[in-house]
């Protein structure tokens, strides 16, 4: 019976092994190609070890040549800015339909789940168009403005906040605390693996955006991070694959730093809600 | 808060509240003396937490009005009612250290929102000086409940007992008008809460505010409270001193509810002269019902008892003995009596007593039981008790 037991364990990892290479090979095809010269990727001789370490011209060419750093500032501006946003409003409108009584409660969280099935690409023509009749198309606003509020976040947290204990609430509310300092008194602080783990959704899903800004940005100087591989692979390579995938791990860097210092407390929060 | 004048801690008239279509409190009235040691004492589910909740502002009552310290606060936010109150679940705030969960409600009271809004706060001048004061009686309060060691730690990082101090802090920090407590010692192991229950009645002596008490342990109730509320189904049954409920209980519902273990009930019929029958026994009790009127005679357990020497001529009954039960300075026996139908009782015995009867063996089948006059309640066909005319009773003399 033990071998057999042995057997279903070598299985059942030789599955999550396949799997994890599938996921993986991208990604380390990704960090071979920007370290090979560039003469060799479209050689006619297929190596996966470089011939020559290319690493330090690629990545030069990505960083000072190139409008890959400008975008990742301009990344960063504009998922901290969505992040700020969202977490500022969806925090007390989740508390308030998780926890106040007030008539027509039902009715709007009902339409917080409609919205959840509402794709960004249905209303995506009248925003385009709002925002060009007010003369704001290619602004850090036009590129926030659509995901300032979040029926995702607002559901996560209403379900986060509905487990918190009645109780404590009522005690704060005699020891004279408002519904909004309840908000950001208690029931942020015991938010906080939530708030980490809808987080990084948050800035994986707009860090990573095309389509957005794809519709709402011309210049080079609004460029998000997959805009500015974009311009670099039509003007700026010329060709030379390796210098766009070393832009291209520069600009995933962050996400997959970020990731692994936050990866127990994002686990945590995904698990957690609902629970206790 | 409470003006010299007002005799009234708490007043209550008409309350009711249901919730979706039950009915949980039904026009409840209720006087609460200033000073006194209230208990609302009731079966779970009755409405004790409900009506606590209402008296604090954190429910609305559907009709009726709360009153605290001669002044109807109907239209009056939880904190501005003047009140504390010391949860089931003690709900300390979980991420804040004791001296935080502590400082609390003086900071909400002695600081402006912009001295309390998270960065902007250290702006403030005044605050600093403020945050002294309140840290200063927060360790006045710690030192009088002997947590001050554990003024740094967080709620997670205590024990019941301590959580429990914790809780009886946070609202003792504010002196309100009235304190009140849901089942505050429920979550303590027995003998920390025989421990407890001292302290707070302790405490209660000192600080001689208000108490409200809500608890479904009669122990708890018959021993710390000046007055005690049996509740059921929403309503009160009987106001009175614990003296009040135990010896002179209003109706069967009450004599059923307070006494461990609980009195037998004998279902009888009045004799048209003032009496009731109980086999061969008569028992006068001066009452006027006309005869063949059903009647319930409550006899609590140390009623009964065994006819040793000064006992041996009360009215006696037969009985078998089904099962004792020694409880170190007591006997339970659990008898079945010669009636029809043989109905239980419960023979409560201290040990000098059984130990007397074994010696004379009077603990031999069949038991004979002498009643006493202490302890032995006719009720109603409605359940309400029927007070014996002292001129009429050979049994309550
Ligand atoms: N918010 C609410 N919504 C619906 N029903 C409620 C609510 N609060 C209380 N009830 C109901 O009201 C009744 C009384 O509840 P309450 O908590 O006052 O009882 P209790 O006497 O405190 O009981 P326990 O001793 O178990 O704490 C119960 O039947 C309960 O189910
Ligand atoms: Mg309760």
């Amino acid at each position: 019976m033990r071998s057999r037991a042995f057997l279903a364990s070598v299985l059942s990892h030789l599955v999550l092994l396949i799997g994890a290479v599938l996921m993986l090979a991208p990604f380390v095809w990704m960090l071979l190609t920007s370290i090979r010269p560039a003469e060799e990727v479209f050689g006619a001789v297929f190596d996966p070890i470089p011939s020559r370490f290319a690493g330090f011209e690629n990545y030069a060419q990505a960083l000072f040549a190139s409008n890959v750093p400008r975008a990742m500032l301009n990344g960063a501006v504009v998922c901290l800015g969505i992040l700020a946003v969202q977490l500022a409003t969806a925090l007390p409108a989740a508390y308030a339909l998780a926890r106040l009584r007030f008539p027509g409660r039902g009715v709007l969280f009902g339409l917080v789940l409609f919205g959840l099935t509402v794709p960004i690409q249905v209303p995506a023509l009248p925003l385009y168009l709002a925002l060009a009749k007010a003369g704001l198309l290619d602004t850090f606003f036009a590129l926030m403005f659509p995901f300032f509020l979040t029926v995702f976040g607002l559901f996560l947290f209403r379900q986060f906040f509905r487990t918190y204990p009645e109780e404590i609430l009522q005690a704060a509310r005699l020891d004279g605390m408002g519904e909004f300092e309840i908000v950001w008194r208690l029931a942020v602080p015991a938010a906080l693996p939530a708030i980490g783990a809808f987080s990084v959704f948050s800035i994986v899903a707009h860090w990573n955006d095309l389509y957005w800004p794809l519709i709402v940005v011309t210049s080079r100087e609004r460029a998000t991070p997959p805009l500015g591989i974009l311009a670099f692979r039509d003007a700026e390579t010329g060709g030379n694959y390796g210098a766009l995938m070393a832009g291209a791990a520069l600009i995933t860097a962050p996400l997959v730093l970020a990731f692994l210092v936050a990866r127990r407390g994002f686990v945590r929060g995904l698990t957690m809600t609902g629970l206790k | 808060m409470t003006d010299g004048e007002s005799a009234d801690g708490v007043r209550l008239t008409g309350i009711a509240k249901s919730f979706g279509g039950t009915r949980v409190l039904a026009g409840l009235d209720l006087a609460v003396r200033a000073g006194e040691f209230l208990t609302l004492l009731g079966p779970s589910g009755c409405g004790k937490s409900t009506l606590l909740r209402i008296i604090a502002g954190l429910e609305r009552q559907d009709c009726g009005t709360v009153s605290i310290a001669g002044r109807p606060v109907d239209h009056l936010p939880p904190a501005e009612r003047d009140v504390a109150m010391v949860f089931q679940s003690y709900a300390l705030y979980p991420h804040m250290t004791v001296a935080g969960n502590l400082a609390t409600p003086l900071e909400m009271r002695r600081l402006t929102l912009l001295e309390r809004l998270p960065l902007i706060k250290h702006l403030s001048p005044r605050r600093a000086r403020v945050m002294r004061g309140i840290m200063a009686e927060v360790r006045a309060v710690a030192e009088a409940l002997r947590i001050e060691a554990l003024l740094d730690r967080k709620p997670a990082q205590l024990s019941g007992g301590q959580r429990q101090r914790v809780a009886l802090g946070r609202a003792m920090v504010r002196h309100p008008a009235v304190f009140l407590m849901d089942e505050p010692l429920s979550n303590l192991d027995a003998a920390l809460r025989v421990e407890v229950r001292h302290e707070l009645a302790d405490l209660h002596a000192r600080l001689g505010t208000t108490f409200i008490y809500v608890t479904h342990d009669q122990v708890e109730a018959m021993t710390m409270s000046s007055r005690i509320a049996l509740m059921d189904q929403g309503r009160i049954l009987q106001l009175g001193t614990p003296d009040d409920l135990y010896d002179r209980p209003a109706s069967l519902a009450v004599a059923r509810f307070i006494g461990s273990p609980s009195l037998t009930v004998l279902e009888t019929v009045a004799d048209g002269v003032g009496g009731i029958r109980l086999g061969a026994v008569r028992l006068p009790f001066g009452h006027r019902f006309a005869a063949g009127t059903r009647l319930s005679l409550g006899i609590r357990p140390e009623a009964f008892a065994l006819p040793l020497g000064p006992e041996a001529d009360g009215p006696a009954l037969a009985a078998r003995l089904v099962r004792a039960e020694n409880l170190g300075a007591e006997w339970h026996l659990h008898v079945r009596l010669d009636l029809p139908g043989e109905p239980p009782a419960i023979v409560r015995l201290t040990a000098a007593e059984h130990e007397a009867a074994r010696a004379s063996g009077l603990l031999e089948d069949p038991l004979t039981l002498v009643l006493r006059a202490r302890g032995v309640h006719l009720f109603g066909p409605d359940g309400a008790r029927v007070e014996p005319d002292p001129a009429h009773t050979a049994v309550v003399e």
